[in-house]
């Protein structure tokens, strides 16, 4: 081949490498094209379930629905139809993203929402740290800091409203049952999977209008984003065929007042005053090295306040205050032991050389900076799971309160312990340990991660029992990943790991009692 | 004999950002070989920066201190014909924070591939014209670790680049001018999700193409090469770190840098050679506002039978 034929083909070459790495650039998230749901047990009576803070149903008011030969009903039919006669492709696409299942995508969501605002503040020019306001959430610092604790609240706080609101719902739905539009007008085309549940109210509505409320507590500077998503699932509804608008108003009014609710027990949970104060910083320190222990100290610079030393005192779901202090763990081992400087020297042999594979998880699991958090992460491993299962709405609903008051009162327990102890990190006790993710500004016994991995793993194994070995690996593989990442001791992660499962204990105790199963 | 003049490493984000422009050895000047003629060395660059930008903030962070990175590379040409060259480069590289306790990274980062045409150089008014196209790819050699910037030792992304140069130099004083797009392949790192601007719920992550501009002038004569170099890196995309977070591997990554290189005939029979230059960073986005320094030494394997002589202009030989 001379050089000119050579030349030829190598630029004809480049240009194709050119244009296809230019073309292949979209990519399909993992649950972008998830299909409709369609439950295999529409939970009829989902309706006498034990709901979490309510004590009954009826605690909510519904009104009577207009009956479906009524003129009003018959205008809210032709409202659907005009919709469908104009029916966009950004609409289509809207109907089938929403289809795959009301709890799902809020869920991500508030995933999102968490993920985004999942950064600590920059310090102030003096050294100190600014913490965030709820009452001018756009200022900097944005609004919450969603950190584990917070997230993990958040998603609790989100999901028992949500199943709370969806026992409420299904009750009134088999009360009241008036059918859905197609089943009543059988010219309305649906462009969702039919079901016989009947669709006052709209379940859909009452995830949506549970979720905004209680966002507005939670992601109050992310307002216009919520309620554009909420507005795009409403016509999604609509436009589907699946619900008339009646059947939306009723479902968003009855989601928001149980909301309310669930905001009134989230302003008195403590949660507000996690944050401490100087003098509380100081006495965890003080009161430490009065025991003769090596105090747990900030490894950022300039030196951060410790992360909601108060968490371990919010009020937990599952449990009582006095259960929540009797999970706390066992003491570690003395800073001072030989147990705490091998597990030390045992960290450091671990990152001094670090392989890919380990690397790999390490990165993982991080679930740091500006991630959905861990908390996040066993929900998308659980919606994942929950998809195949062909849940309904109600049992979605229920599974995941399940899995996320878990993960909340995890954290509780897990901060709790933390700061009993205030046990400082590897890198402290030996400065030459250098870390494969984030040094998390904490004190380092137990592990967030393993005691939140322990409850999702006790309680997903129960809703999905022939999952139980995966998510028991999953759980010592996140676990032993912040070892690996050199930020956490043996002791912390397998003392982790326990004291999340016998919290997931108690989910798992509710869930057999709870009317589901 | 052709010469052999390297170009600044030009490390983009805190981390060098792409093999095309970072480790390239003569795929941006206008100096071909001569044919069957290989020239092959190792170089050695060191790379820091203690401000960057967020942004278009730019900052410091006092849990990094200062951000430095080491580059061994093995870096060759050969000359197919006098027209028509073959590159490449292999980079090991180190990186390491002063400051904090993140872990630094190491390893064998991307192999580089060029191949260099000059179908046209011509006497053009006082000076002698030329003309050149470049084609690049680049693979990373290893399974290294791409989110975990600033420490991560490269992206891992798979690019394809395309480059149009021209030169002009008259007597012993030169302009080159450069244009290139570098294409960039999507990347999947080890966790299932990230945010950008919104959520992914993937392990995939799309990287933005990018282009680049270099101006550069200066004196070339057969012994001797002194250049100023003005290189200006553009991500055509990408986004923002956010305050007080994290880069990411697809971050919207922009650098202006300026810097100097020389190169010095050892021996008479041009063989040996020895280079050196740097840069620094005047503006950016999502970069480290980074100095770079670099030596290399160039030896040419000669695999033609015959003794060729050595012309006066350095360019043509």
């Amino acid at each position: 081949m001379n050089t000119k034929q050579f030349l030829y083909r190598f630029f004809i070459a480049a240009i194709v490498v050119l244009i296809i790495a230019a073309c292949s650039k979209d990519i399909v998230g993992r649950t972008d094209n998830t299909i409709a749901l369609q439950p295999a047990n529409i939970d009829l009576n989902a309706g006498s379930w034990k709901p979490v803070l309510l004590t009954a149903p009826t605690d909510i008011v519904v009104a009577t629905p207009i009956a479906t030969n009524s003129p009003d009903y018959i205008i809210q039919i032709n409202e659907i139809k005009s919709f469908q006669a104009n029916i966009t492709t950004e609409e289509k696409n809207l109907v089938a993203y929403w289809s795959a299942g009301a709890i799902l995508r809020w869920n991500e969501i508030l995933r999102e929402l968490v993920a985004k605002h999942n950064l600590a503040p920059y310090q102030n020019a003096d050294g100190t740290y600014p913490f965030p306001s709820a009452n001018n959430p756009l200022a900097y610092p944005l609004f919450p800091f969603a950190n584990p604790p917070y997230a993990a609240r958040a998603y609790a706080y989100v999901s028992a409203a949500q199943y709370d609101a969806l026992v409420t719902a299904w009750y009134y739905k088999k009360q009241f049952n008036r059918a859905a539009p197609y089943k009543v007008d059988s010219s309305l085309k649906v462009l969702v999977p039919k079901s016989d549940l009947p669709s006052y109210p709209s379940e859909d509505a009452v995830v949506e209008g549970t979720a905004v409320e209680m966002l507005k507590l939670l992601f109050p500077g992310d307002q216009d984003y919520i309620q554009q998503r909420a507005e795009e699932h409403r016509r999604a509804r609509l436009i589907s065929g699946a619900n008339v608008r009646s059947d939306i108003e009723a479902g968003e009014a009855l989601g928001k007042a149980v909301a309310q609710k669930f905001v009134a027990r989230a302003r008195g949970d403590r949660a507000g005053a996690a944050a401490g104060n100087q003098t509380i910083w100081t006495k965890l320190e003080t009161d430490c090295a009065a025991r003769g222990e090596t105090p747990w100290q900030s490894l950022e610079s300039p030196k951060r306040p410790p992360m909601l030393p108060l968490f371990g005192k919010v009020k937990t779901f599952l449990f009582d205050s006095l259960t929540a202090v009797s999970l706390r763990a066992v003491a570690p081992p003395s800073t001072s032991s030989k147990q705490m400087k091998d597990e030390t020297e045992e960290i450091y042999q671990l990152v001094k050389n670090p392989t890919r594979e380990r690397t790999a998880i390490v990165q993982f699991w991080a679930d740091g900076v500006a991630t959905y958090t861990p908390p996040g992460h066993w929900d998308a491993i659980a919606a994942e799971d929950f998809i195949n299962k062909n849940f309904s709405e109600v049992r979605w609903a229920r599974n995941m309160a399940l899995l996320n008051m878990s993960l909340m009162d995890a954290a509780i327990v897990c901060w709790d312990t933390k700061y009993f102890y205030f046990n400082p990190r590897p890198s402290q006790l030996n400065p030459a340990i250098k870390t494969l993710t984030g040094m998390p500004n904490f004190p380092s016994y137990v592990s967030g991660h393993s005691t939140f991995s322990g409850a999702a793993a006790a309680i997903l194994s129960h809703i999905i029992p022939d999952r139980a070995t995966a998510y028991d690996a999953m759980a010592k593989e996140a676990s032993v990943s912040r070892m690996y990442g050199g930020i956490h001791y043996r002791s912390d992660c397998e003392v982790g790991l326990t004291v999340g499962k016998n919290v997931g204990g108690y989910a798992i105790k509710r869930a057999l009692t709870d009317g589901a199963e | 004999m052709k010469y052999f003049l390297s170009i600044p490493l030009i490390t983009v984000f805190l981390i060098i950002t792409s093999p095309l422009i970072s480790h390239a050895q003569t795929d941006m000047d206008a100096i071909m070989m001569e044919k069957k003629q290989f020239c092959v060395g190792p170089m050695y660059s060191y790379n820091s920066w203690k401000n960057y930008w967020e942004g278009s903030l730019k900052r410091e962070n006092l849990n990094l201190g200062t951000v430095s990175s080491q580059t061994f590379s093995l870096m060759g040409a050969y000359g197919v014909s006098g027209k028509l060259n073959l590159l490449f480069n292999v980079p090991y590289i180190t990186t390491k924070a002063s400051a904090g306790t993140l872990h630094g990274m190491k390893g064998i980062q991307d192999l580089s591939l060029y191949i260099k045409w000059m179908p046209v150089e011509k006497q053009w008014g006082p000076g002698t014209f030329s003309l050149y196209a470049i084609g690049g790819v680049s693979v990373p050699l290893t399974n290294y670790v791409a989110d975990f910037l600033p420490l991560a030792i490269g992206l891992h992304s798979k690019t394809a680049s395309a480059r149009l140069m021209l030169d002009y130099q008259v007597g012993k004083i030169f302009v080159t001018g450069s244009a290139t797009f570098v294409a960039r392949e999507n990347i999947t790192i080890d966790r299932t999700s990230y945010y950008t601007e919104q959520i992914h719920l993937t392990n995939e992550v799309s990287m933005p193409d990018a282009s680049n501009f270099n101006f550069r002038a200066g004196y070339r004569s057969s012994k001797l090469i002194a250049e100023a170099v003005l290189n200006k890196w553009t991500t055509l995309g990408g986004f923002d770190i956010s305050r007080n977070n994290m880069p990411f591997p697809s971050n919207k990554m922009n650098a202006t840098t300026i810097g100097a290189n020389f190169k010095y005939v050892v021996t008479p029979n041009h063989k040996l050679s020895l280079v050196g230059g740097g840069n620094t960073t005047v503006a950016g986005r999502n970069v480290g506002q980074a100095t770079n320094f670099y030596g290399s030494i160039f030896y040419i394997l000669d695999f033609t039978h015959k003794t060729k002589k050595a012309d006066q202009s350095g360019k043509t030989n």
